[in-house]
């Protein structure tokens, strides 16, 4: 050290400043940069914070009660928007008669280019509670001089005639909350279970490792199915809504015992843990002050990439009439509709919400990605 | 012996860089020295200096991103042709030959150097069917012989067995083995006692002297530890941030070294007769990083008898500085 | 290494009877049972059923005794190789199960052969030419293959098969061939009807089977013995096949275990959407039916496969790893 500073090393100048840059920055900041420069991941980032901005403002994206059924519009194809008016800017759409069709002699309702609806954005529409509590009754898209509901489906309608745009929005809603709220159900599992597994050792870890060997080890899919045929069916929406989050979580917590355990064990080994222990830190304080921090990056990691997961588990059980059922709308409930082929070929845009399933999965798994890179290049 | 004036090898202004998103590391840059038939060149410089990068790209076997950016490597095969290395191709049915053939290598870490799902008879067999030609029974019956030769014990048990159960000093022989089952005319050494204790070093480093007064053979043997090279090499190589900075024999080196990075290294080293429990001189300073490496003189940072206003500014050149040496400072001009 | 042979034997032992017990749990967890939902179903066809029919019927069923006695007469009949009877179907479960066993197995079986086939080649592409364009391609391309659940998958195939070419892609048979006896025809008809379901069953793993060879590989690439296997002269073609992709393939014999009930899973559900005729939909209206003794015993059954492939995937993988074979690391 003494020679060091004797012949100090004369590095260029911009070359110290950025190891200096390097050298004081802290763990998150290094984490940062490192996933500043995954464009996909910040891409998902992106995605994501907009796909949650739309559950949290569902009722200000949507413009129709997604609940509101009339037989005689079902099945309508989404509308076309018309932006110009005789050359100048004034989005409409036209509105629907209903006639008959001469053969079958059902009602259809046909657009009729001669009455037009001006299309509004941020105007008064159907009164909601924003967050529960604020009353309010401005919404992005509506329409004036007639209601928004009977008007205007800018994705067309499902089997019994309800918007589906309104209908996703409301779905996106509880899809993208089930994935948080489950994973924060496996998280507290996983870490607790886990923590306790790669700690302690001996019988205990024994234990736990059978326990979670035996849970991985039954097929999934036919457990899920199983258990969620249980759930009484008089239950309310509310209720299925969190069981169906506990049955999801009941697997998805044996793969972050097994990260946050594999840390344990490795940090376990490390000398400012081994020097805590000496210093006569209780248990606790030990893994709580010392060594959660310490690997708290690879938990954020894991916890991303297991979110798709869910929310693909919880779409497939709906979609199956096993998780969510209605009235509770959620992408798989949506989806349920195009289970028969004969519909989905009249009406393909019954398969929409599939769109939203896919891009939010990709997101979650880019940024997924992004975070493990960042809190560990090395892996 | 008629050919002894003529390098076996003649490595000429070798550069190799590694291009990476954050910088380009130039691992070697301009080294040059010679191999004779039958000699021992010893290759010394601290940790990243090179010396692994330059074996590597002699064998043309630089992993990416690395890449030989310049100079030339001329081997005088068997038959008395010379090749450039640097000519071919990477992946060229002649190059093939050259490796494992005419060079064998032995690396620095015994551990990992055998795939670990292999025996150690299957990637001996494997050397031999494809250098020589014979049939698999004649290859095993050789490869048994080569692990004999160099002195592992029961060695037609031993080639049955994997790597990991054979213990550090056998794993070393038996990576030997492997680069001599096929008589190369040079062995390329790169550490090979720096994984093993002190005892087992010195009977690897008899193993390798005995195998080359039997076969005749060239050994380019790179160290960090100077020891070994008064030891076994007849000449020396200095190497400081992918440079040469002196070459010579090995005795001019040890008693009268030029470059002021050698004479640190010298003293850097205990010998019998130095006070015990005196702190060792150091070489002040760390390497810089490859990124940044310095203008001029590489070693000018750290060195004690710098000048200012020229080792700072201009890169001093290789040039003789007496009977067979050369070194690059301008302490001697 | 006998002794880790027992030592896996024992747990998978063990893993059989929790399945056993959670499967049994599973079916009498609903409120009610059997009688309770046929009852609902035959007022819901106008017909009644008396008290007394209801009892008969429940003590004929053997539902009138406490839970463990029910438990264990099952397994006790399950240890005979006596499913019980599927009280819906009024047929013995083997009798309901037996094909459509055969063919879930035969689907799953087709759609891992197809991962494999797909995911070997391009996983140790990506790796020997990291973040080429082909990578880039491979790794997108597999995101997304990820993303999108297999049901979906399905639907789309359909849909696209509907739409475009009016025909159902659907089904493991044509119908001359779905109610006809085996025989080689029948094989032949099969055969031609697996690629779709196996290539939409396959996709996820797939994409993940690539993402565990890529990285798998490039961490072996960079290892010494790598090297050292290219100074010995050999072509590149051989170094890489022969030592670092050898190596890189271990872990993934280890995953065939998991591989199996993961794609039997996602059989399940979408058998239901090509119509398959694979336990999967039978497993969903027996689940909505309360019918605990076929339930139970698809759910058993899958399970106990699982445990198997799993030991299958342990013993494989002591075969090809000298490490574990030899009991070191
Ligand atoms: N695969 C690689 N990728 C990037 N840089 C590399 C790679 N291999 C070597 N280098 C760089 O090349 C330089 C020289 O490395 P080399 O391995 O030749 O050093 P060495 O002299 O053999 O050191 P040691 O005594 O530690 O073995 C180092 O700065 C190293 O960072
Ligand atoms: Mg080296």
């Amino acid at each position: 050290m003494a020679a060091h500073a004797a012949v100090p090393p004369p590095a260029p100048e911009t070359g110290l400043l950025a190891e200096d840059r390097i050298a004081v920055a802290t763990q998150w900041q290094l984490m940062w940069w490192r996933f500043r420069k995954h464009r996909l991941a910040a891409g998902g980032t992106i995605v994501l914070i907009a796909f949650y901005l739309l559950s949290l403002f569902a009722d200000f994206f949507a413009y129709a009660d997604p609940q509101e059924s009339e037989a005689q519009r079902s099945l309508m194809a989404p509308q076309e928007i018309h932006w110009f008016d005789g050359g100048s800017f004034s989005p409409h759409v036209y509105a629907l008669t209903g006639t008959r069709d001469p053969l079958t002699f059902k009602r259809v309702y046909v657009p009729d280019p001669a009455k037009k609806i001006p299309i509004t954005f941020f105007g008064h529409g159907e009164p909601y509670e924003l967050f529960g509590f604020i009353p309010c009754d401005r919404h992005l898209i509506g329409v004036s001089g007639a209601k928004a509901g009977e008007s205007l489906f800018l994705l067309g309608t499902d089997m019994q005639g309800r918007d589906l745009w309104s209908r996703l929005m409301y779905a996106t809603r509880t899809s993208m909350t089930i994935g948080l709220v489950s994973v924060a159900l496996s998280l507290i599992l996983g870490v607790v279970l886990g923590g306790i597994s790669g700690y302690f050792g001996g019988w205990i870890d024994t234990v736990i490792q059978r326990i979670i060997e035996i849970l991985r080890s039954i097929p999934t899919i036919p457990l899920w199915m199983g258990l969620a045929a249980a759930l009484p069916p008089d239950w309310d929406v509310v209720k299925v809504y969190f069981a169906i989050t506990i049955i999801i979580s009941l697997i998805g917590w044996t793969e972050l015992a097994r990260v946050v355990r594999g840390r344990f064990i490795s940090l376990k080994q490390e000398d400012f843990v081994m020097a805590a222990e000496l210093l006569g830190c209780s248990k606790a304080r030990i893994i709580f002050r010392h060594m959660v921090p310490s690997f708290i990056s690879h938990i954020i990691a894991a916890t991303t990439l297991a979110i798709p997961a869910i929310i693909i588990s919880e779409t497939s059980l709906s979609f199956l009439g096993l998780g969510l059922r209605p009235p509770a709308i959620s992408w798989g409930v949506l989806l349920q509709d195009a289970q028969n082929i004969q519909a989905l070929v009249i009406s393909p845009w019954l398969l929409y919400p599939s769109v939203a399933v896919i891009v939010a999965v990709l997101a979650f798994n880019f940024m997924g990605d992004g975070i493990r890179d960042a809190a560990d290049p090395y892996l | 012996m008629r050919n002894d004036t003529r390098p076996l090898l003649s490595v000429r202004n070798l550069r190799t860089s590694f291009f990476q998103d954050e910088g380009t590391t130039k691992a070697v840059d301009g080294a040059s020295f010679d191999v004779f038939p039958g000699k021992t060149l010893g290759i010394v410089g601290e940790s990243g200096c090179g010396k692994s990068v330059t074996a590597q790209s002699i064998l043309r076997i630089v992993d990416r991103p690395g890449r030989i950016v310049d100079g030339e490597i001329v081997l005088t095969r068997a038959d008395g042709s010379e090749i450039d290395l640097v000519k071919l191709k990477a992946n060229s049915r002649e190059i093939r030959s050259v490796r494992g053939g005419d060079i064998g290598l032995i690396f620095q870490e015994p551990m990992t150097s055998f795939s670990p799902v292999h025996t150690v008879g299957e990637q001996i067999i494997e050397a031999v069917l494809l250098h020589s030609e014979v049939g698999k029974k004649e290859a095993r019956l050789r490869g048994i012989e080569a692990l004999r030769s160099v002195g592992i014990p029961k060695p037609e048990r031993r080639i049955d067995e994997y790597s990991f159960e054979l213990s550090g000093g056998l794993r070393q022989r038996a990576m030997i083995a492997v680069a001599l089952s096929c008589n190369p005319r040079l062995l390329i050494a790169d550490e090979p006692t720096t994984a093993l204790d002190v005892t087992t070093q010195a009977q690897i480093l008899d193993l390798l002297r005995k195998i080359q007064q039997e076969r005749g053979m060239a050994i380019m043997l790179i160290t960090h530890n100077l020891g070994v090279v008064a030891e076994m090499a007849d000449d020396v190589v200095v190497m400081y941030l992918g440079k040469v900075v002196e070459q010579g024999k090995v005795d001019d080196i040890f008693h009268d070294p030029k470059h002021p990075y050698t004479k640190a290294l010298l003293q850097s080293i205990p010998s019998i007769d130095s006070t015990p429990r005196l702190k060792l001189p150091t070489i002040s300073g760390s390497i810089p990083h490859p990124f940044n490496r310095p203008k001029g003189c590489p070693f000018h940072p750290r060195c004690v008898s710098a000048i200012a206003g020229r080792c700072d500014v201009e890169e001093p050149p290789l040039q003789a500085v007496g009977e067979g040496r050369k070194a690059s400072c301008f302490l001697y001009p | 290494m006998v002794a880790y042979v027992v030592r896996r034997l024992l747990l998978a032992v063990l893993t059989v009877w929790a399945i056993s017990v959670l499967s049994f749990m599973i079916i009498h967890l609903p409120p009610g049972d059997y009688v309770t939902s046929y009852i609902a179903s035959m007022s819901a066809s106008g017909s009644a059923v008396s008290e007394g029919e209801a009892n008969a019927l429940r003590e004929q069923l053997g539902l009138d005794k406490p839970i463990t006695v029910q438990y264990a007469k099952w397994m006790g009949l399950m240890l005979q190789g006596n499913f019980g009877m599927a009280m819906e179907w009024g047929r013995p479960v083997s009798d309901v199960i037996g094909d459509r066993l055969t063919l879930t197995m035969v689907i799953s079986v087709a759609a891992i052969i197809f991962t494999w086939a797909l995911a070997l080649p391009i996983g140790i592409y990506s790796a020997v030419y990291p973040y080429s364009f082909a990578d880039y391609v491979f790794t997108f391309v597999g995101f997304i293959g990820l993303a999108i659940p297999g049901f979906l998958l399905a639907l789309v195939v359909m849909y696209v098969g509907f739409a475009y070419f009016g025909a159902n892609v659907g089904g493991l048979f044509s119908p001359d061939f779905a109610e006809a006896p085996w025989s080689l025809a029948k094989i032949w008809d099969l055969t031609k009807h697996l690629p779709i379901p196996a290539v939409v069953l396959g996709v996820s793993g797939t994409a993940q089977l690539i993402r565990i060879m890529r990285s798998n590989l490039l961490d072996e690439l960079r290892k010494p013995y790598v090297m050292t296997a290219r100074a010995r002269g050999l072509s590149e073609y051989r170094v890489i096949m022969r030592y670092p992709v050898r190596v890189a393939l271990n872990p993934f014999v280890s995953t065939i275990g998991y591989l199996l009930p993961y794609v039997v899973s996602g059989s399940i559900i979408v058998s239901l959407v090509l119509s398959l005729p694979t336990v999967g939909p039978l497993l969903l209206k027996a689940l909505i039916a309360q019918d605990m003794f076929l339930a139970g015993t698809i759910v058993l059954l899958l399970g106990v496969m699982t445990v198997i492939g799993t030991f299958i995937s342990d013993l494989l993988l002591m075969w090809v790893d000298p490490r574990i074979r030899l009991g070191r690391q």
